[in-house]
């Protein structure tokens, strides 16, 4: 599995506003709705969803990243959007620090193993310093989507 | 030059979601509490038992056979205290 399968890159936020928990993920769920990747009308079930699930453990890992996802029915493959904050969204992590790179996934709810490979890509990526800072950095979803095709190629050393 | 105790355990996952991110989650915070080193080896990949990163990195199914190895001083306690993470399956197999 790469990242260029499941991230869609029409709902890439690259200069995501949101200070809470909730505004973001509410914008990260809002823009997969509108690439058309979650059906139009889905948004509220989902948003409350992982919101639920953010309620049981906080999906903020450390090292500025979280991973807030959900599994739900409106969905046929996993799909997921990333979102850049500059500012920091207060995520409640593990570690206490504040959050600059989101990675939001949604899932059907009969494929776990889609899901553990998702997450193992994406932590797989995150321990490339490389890989953290040139996202931290990129400016663009454009920018983006070839980081996210480097790493996919193992091109980022 | 005495070599720093080390102790391991082989356990099974039983979640039937797999290893996913909260029960990661829990093994780290859990880990945290030890002075000792934990590593988990997964076939022939060993990763860091106190880092989500690692872990998350072994997506390991239901079913997946681990070896939690603990090194330090407490590493008999920190493997006991791990090992029945697994052997109660978690909290619940939620979160996911």
């Amino acid at each position: 599995m790469k990242l260029s399968d499941f991230v869609v890159r029409e709902a890439i936020l690259t200069d995501l506003k949101a200070a809470t928990k909730e505004a973001a993920i509410r914008s990260m769920v809002e823009s997969l709705a509108g690439s058309g990747s979650v059906k139009s009308g889905e948004q509220e079930g989902i948003i409350a969803a992982i919101l639920k699930r953010e309620e049981l453990g906080s999906t903020g890992i450390g090292k500025g990243v979280a991973v807030p996802h959900t599994k739900h029915p409106s969905v046929d493959r996993l799909v997921a959007t990333i979102a850049l904050s500059k500012e920091g969204v207060e995520f409640a992590s593990l570690d206490g620090d504040s959050v600059h790179i989101l990675f939001l996934l949604v899932s059907p709810p009969d494929r776990p193993g889609d899901h553990l490979r998702a997450l193992e890509n994406i932590s797989r990526h995150l321990r490339n310093d490389n890989f953290c800072n040139f996202l931290r950095q990129a400016g663009s979803a454009p920018a983006v989507v070839e980081l996210l095709e480097e790493a996919d190629n193992n091109q980022l050393g | 030059m005495n070599p720093m105790p080390a102790c391991t355990r082989e356990v099974t996952v039983q979640l039937e979601n797999g290893l996913h991110l909260g029960p990661s989650s829990q093994i780290v915070q859990l880990a945290q509490r030890f002075s000792s080193q934990l590593t988990i080896r997964k076939g022939d990949r060993v990763v860091d038992g106190k880092s989500m990163l690692d872990l998350l990195t072994l997506a390991a199914e239901h079913g997946t056979v681990l070896v939690l190895e603990a090194r330090g001083d407490d590493a008999a306690e920190a493997l006991e205290a791990v090992a029945a993470l697994f052997a109660r399956n978690f909290v619940a197999d939620q979160p996911g």
